[in-house]
């Protein structure tokens, strides 16, 4: 059935972000995760969801983000028809991925597509969190793995923000092997000399942080974003030890080398589109290929 | 002595009763054979009822016996000439995944695997087989030696995951497995995957990218433990049993699943068992993908290894399908 599904493209138009603007109530308000300060919640939208004392990353949609980075108008999803089965059966799936779209709005934990940044035609893939924690199941694999390929065929680049929890128990091993998909999907891309940026925001853990985020060209990170591979509870049981507060942070790994550039959240899209203008990508109107 | 798995406590206790009587004819004028005779018959039933019908969770005890043949094990057994190297080149040696070359029916071959301790005191030697990055590292310096050499890569699966220590964090415990997945795509020999054990999530296909991946039967692989998933699901790690069969994780699950190709039989009751006819079936099946996959040239081979995982997962479109 996957077969017959690869390689259809179906594409969608959407103005991201306004409609969620325009749908938070005059005062309602918020408390920082960071700071503990209380903020009107358009006050920290305004503001990306970043607090304007602290500095703290709050949670973003992946639709707000598309219209955080994207050129007016330019984005144009892919694959939003694809939907999770229940491959094994496994109790109460179903039941919370229905919960899940209903919260979110989306069908799966990411969203891909390709637009313009600063007129660099690029593709991408965003991750949201709220949707079973971002974690990567049969679609989210494959969503992914088919922007890949789709940016490989069109000589695109790709960018691929994540926010995960690892690998999506419910579907197991199948969960397990979209790793191996995502990862091959990235060396065939990097065979072809294709540019793959990865922005890590938090959480990025598990085997989306032992898979694909972990493979770009570049490698970025959100402040404050939770990296790493292993839980904090589990390592500290295994080493009996407790961990500093830092610990798997993105300026941990910055330390340890693993994060080129940690970037706040307000300066993502120049950066970005400073980055895909030296790879030669900046500036030319290319012709969205209709197919193949 | 042979650790006694709970579910096959009945064979066990009816085997020694066998045995005793036995005993008690040699020492004495009583003849018991008639009795003897009936018990074995009633013990091959009871191997059949028990062996014969494994439940996942009977199958994870087997995978985790503390007697479970290991990587270096059924190298001595399969191979000629194993020479072990050491070190990632970068920060040291992960004495818990273990690479070197060796002879296959006369054929040169790259050799890895996770190494678990066949005792206590080498277990902590050998970090139960948990690997930190540098493991993962030197399994990829192996493989790349492999290429340019042109022999085919083996590699013997046998961990409940990757070590979520500090220490491994602090190394990119993330960034090894992940270049090991991607770099594994790339590598221009053939490479046959062998699950002996466990599969414990990332850390197992960390060396578990290839062109034919097969599991012993009585081996399982998992995106996570039952444990932990029970842990996780019903706030009570105690459910594994439940867990273990939700998650599908047996060799037979697998198969079905489409993710590996051959279920390796083992000997009745686990390949602890019988050692030397468990590396027998190994190397049918090994023998096998080897010549399948001599016929492949480079760019089928990677073309094909990229198709078989591409193919793994479902999804189902909300909208009409459109035929291409
Ligand atoms: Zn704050």
């Amino acid at each position: 059935m996957l077969k017959d599904l690869f390689g259809k493209k179906k594409k969608y138009a959407s103005i991201p972000g306004e409609n969620a603007k325009k749908d938070v109530p005059e005062g309602l308000m918020q408390k920082c995760g960071g700071c503990k300060k209380i903020f009107y919640q358009k006050e920290l939208i305004k503001n990306l969801n970043v607090c304007p004392e602290c500095g703290h990353h709050h949670q973003i949609s992946a639709y707000d983000r598309i219209h955080i980075l994207f050129d007016e108008g330019s984005f144009e999803e892919w694959d939003k028809d694809l939907l999770s089965q229940n491959p094994l059966q496994f109790p109460q799936y179903e039941e919370k991925l229905e919960k899940d779209r209903i919260k979110t709005g989306l069908n799966e934990a990411v969203v891909t597509g390709e637009g313009k940044i600063h007129e660099s035609r690029t593709a991408i893939a965003i991750m949201d969190s709220r949707f079973r924690m971002g974690s990567m199941g049969s679609v989210v694999g494959e969503k992914i793995a088919r922007a890949i390929e789709r940016a490989r065929e069109e000589k695109m680049p790709i960018i691929i923000f994540t926010a995960s929890g690892g690998a999506r128990m419910q579907e197991g091993i199948l969960s397990l092997m979209q790793m191996a998909k995502t990862s091959i999907a990235i060396q065939r891309l990097h065979r072809e000399n294709g540019l793959f940026i990865s922005v890590m925001t938090n959480p990025t853990t598990g085997g989306v942080s032992a898979s694909f985020a972990s493979i770009g060209d570049y490698h970025f990170a959100e402040p404050g974003a939770l990296i790493g591979f292993a839980g904090r509870r589990i390592i500290e049981q295994t080493i009996r030890e407790k961990l500093p507060k830092d610990f798997q942070t993105a300026e941990f790994q910055l330390k340890h080398g693993q994060v080129d550039k940690v970037i706040p959240r307000g300066e993502m899209r120049d950066t970005l589109g400073t980055i895909l203008d030296i790879h030669g990508f900046g500036g030319e109107t290319v012709e969205s290929s209709a197919g193949v | 002595m042979n650790q006694v798995l709970e579910f096959e406590k009945p064979v066990i206790e009816l085997r020694e009763k066998i045995e005793e009587l036995k005993a008690m004819t040699k020492d004495s004028d009583i003849d018991l054979s008639d009795e003897i005779s009936k018990m074995e018959e009633r013990l091959a039933k009871l191997e059949n009822d028990i062996y014969g019908k494994l439940k996942p969770w009977d199958r994870v005890q087997i995978a985790r016996h503390a007697n479970r043949p290991t990587t270096l094990q059924y190298i001595e057994q399969l191979f000629t000439n194993f020479i072990e190297f050491h070190g990632d080149r970068l920060f040291g040696d992960d004495a818990a995944m273990v690479a070197g070359i060796a002879k296959y029916k006369g054929k040169p071959v790259t050799i890895i695997g996770h190494q678990r301790g066949e005792n206590t005191k080498e277990n902590l030697k050998r970090n139960f087989g948990m690997a930190h990055p540098e493991g993962y590292r030197k399994a990829l310096r192996h493989m790349k030696q492999a290429e340019k050499f042109n022999r085919p890569i083996i590699t013997f699966i046998d961990t409940k995951g990757a070590y979520p220590g500090k220490a491994a964090e602090e190394r990119g415990q993330s960034e090894a497995i992940a270049r090991n997945l991607m770099e594994m795509a790339g590598i221009k020999v053939p490479i046959i995957c062998v699950v002996i054990g466990e599969g414990g999530s990332g850390g197992a296909l960390g060396i578990g990218v290839g062109d034919r991946i097969h599991m012993l039967e009585n081996s399982t692989y998992s995106v996570i433990s039952p444990e932990g998933a029970a842990a996780l699901l019903w706030k009570d790690s105690g459910q594994a049993e439940k867990a273990a069969k939700s998650l599908r994780i047996t060799a037979p699950d697998l198969k079905e699943l489409d993710v590996i190709d051959e279920v390796i039989p083992e000997p009745l009751g686990g390949a602890h068992r019988d050692m030397v006819t468990q590396a027998l079936s190994i190397s049918k099946v090994l023998d096998k993908s080897l010549r399948e996959l001599e016929e492949e040239n480079e760019t089928s081979l990677l073309e094909k290894r990229w198709e078989k995982y591409k193919q793994i997962g479902e999804v189902q479109s909300s909208i009409e399908k459109v035929e291409v």
